[in-house]
């Protein structure tokens, strides 16, 4: 009998990875595919406008999907960030490292689309709002995770010091979304900038729902190309390593 | 243990005093920043009074990440930073009384410069108080906090910008509270508001004051293997 940490060792096992996530990506693409495009038909056909907002409400079914996913995928990194500074599992770094540029792609699409969204709505391109404020820092955050792991040429250096970082993060993300709470209150009245509108019909439910659940499989795919393409580039690394070694 | 960390702190003091460049260019930094921002706002006397905090605070900030590059790099480059790992101080003490020299050096020279730049903004002199408070409580996390960064780029080319790249979203809660404390002194707010926003500021560094020594004893010892 295998133990529970066993098991997840034999995952950790590169070649393995390589052989599983090798017949998963496919499928899972087809699938993304599918569940996108009937996300993408309610979102953008089949659904009413807004009585409040108008057509502009469709931004919402690609922005909440994308602000969902920011934090979604921040936590895998820390989870991965974890497993690869406690285990060492050589995978779990590579997905932090792979997660890393996919969470950031979606919180700047999250900021993009609210900008787009806050024009016609708010008035205005940006506000310092609590929570786009928090957002941008979330973002910030990301940012310096990738330049650390840029810096640093040798992959295997980058572990520690990039699991740290993306764990500290992890910690203060809740604080700084507080504090920007605590300063937003202080500042301008929330209810300014809280939309009253309508609690979520059903028939804007079901675009939603099915495009968060597109957007998740989206970034899964994505996560396991990266992945591979990271665990490829670090075997030639090591390759042309031994070779000029000789 | 206690006489060993005691040792570190003074043979920091004593570098700080003696080889210059650290705490003194801070201070420099701090009254350029503030002049030059004042220069760009413009001479408004009210309107400098209404964000002297802000202006204040984020010139403290950026002032303290100006030395956060030394913190580690030097020790690690001659090799002191191993000799302090073999020896009897566990790392997370040795970046614990790093951080805290730090502070020694940089956030309380400013905190004492503070004041002076106050006069040139025209802060209210009923807002010296709070603010001066707010510095003295919130400047130990930006020494911790900083450790962190410091720790994870000290083997890193040109790892001073990066640290600080690293380190300023983490700032981000002790500058809310920092001004948050001050400001309320400004719009005249009871006391109670003004010290809601000191005891965050006092939990937010106590919170890293914890994190600070632990995470930048993993950096470090990710640079020492």
């Amino acid at each position: 009998m295998l133990t529970a940490s066993q098991r997840l060792q034999a995952f950790a096992n590169p070649t393995r990875f390589m052989a599983l996530s090798g017949r998963l990506v496919a499928p899972l693409g087809v699938l993304t595919a599918a569940v996108m495009a009937v996300g993408l038909y309610f979102a953008l056909f089949a659904s009413p406008p807004d009585y409040q907002q108008g057509e502009t409400v469709r931004i919402m079914y690609i922005h909440v999907p994308s602000a969902w996913l920011s934090l979604f995928v921040y936590s895998v990194m820390a989870v991965a960030s974890g497993v690869a500074l406690v285990f060492r599992h050589p995978i779990a770094d590579v997905c932090a490292k792979a997660a890393a540029p996919i969470g950031a792609a979606f919180t700047f699409l999250a900021l993009v689309t609210g900008s787009l969204w806050g024009e016609p709505m708010w008035g205005t391109w940006w506000v310092w709002d609590a929570r786009l404020t928090s957002v941008l820092i979330l973002f910030f955050i990301y940012l310096g995770y990738m330049a650390l792991r840029a810096t640093i040429d040798d992959p295997h250096a980058a572990t520690r010091p990039a699991a740290v970082l993306a764990l500290v993060g992890f910690v203060n993300v809740p604080i700084i979304h507080y504090s920007v709470n605590w300063w937003n209150t202080l500042h301008q009245p929330a209810s300014v900038f809280r939309i009253d509108g309508p609690t979520v019909a059903s028939s804007m439910l079901v675009p939603l729902m099915t495009l968060a659940v597109g957007f998740t499989l989206f970034f899964v795919v994505m996560l396991l190309v990266r992945m591979r393409a990271e665990v490829l580039r670090r075997r030639v690394r090591a390759m042309s390593l031994r070779r000029a070694e000789g | 243990m206690g006489r060993a960390i005691a040792a570190l702190i003074a043979r920091d003091l004593r570098l700080a005093v003696r080889a210059g460049g650290g705490g003194g260019m801070a201070v420099f930094f701090f009254l350029i920043t503030v002049s030059v921002v004042a220069v760009g706002v413009g001479p408004n006397l009210s309107l400098l009074a209404q964000i002297a905090p802000g202006i204040l605070w984020v010139a403290l900030l950026l002032s303290s990440l100006l030395t956060l590059e030394r913190l580690f790099q030097a020790d690690l480059e001659d090799g002191t930073l191993d000799l302090l790992a073999m020896g009897p101080l566990p790392l997370e003490a040795i970046a614990a009384a790093k951080a805290f020299s730090h502070w020694l050096t940089t956030g309380l020279p400013l905190l004492v410069a503070a004041p002076l730049l106050g006069l040139l903004l025209n802060l209210p002199v009923n807002v010296f108080p709070p603010l001066i408070l707010s510095m003295a409580i919130g400047t130990p996390a930006l020494s911790f906090l900083g450790a962190i960064g410091a720790a994870l780029t000290v083997g890193v080319r040109r790892g001073g910008l990066l640290a600080s790249l690293l380190v300023v979203p983490f700032y981000v809660p002790v500058l809310i509270f920092g001004v948050g404390a001050a400001d309320e002194a400004i719009s005249g707010a009871p006391p109670g508001v003004m010290l809601q926003a000191l005891s965050l500021l006092g939990a937010v560094t106590l919170a890293s004051l914890v994190i600070g020594p632990v995470a930048a004893a993993a950096g470090l010892r990710a640079a020492l293997k």
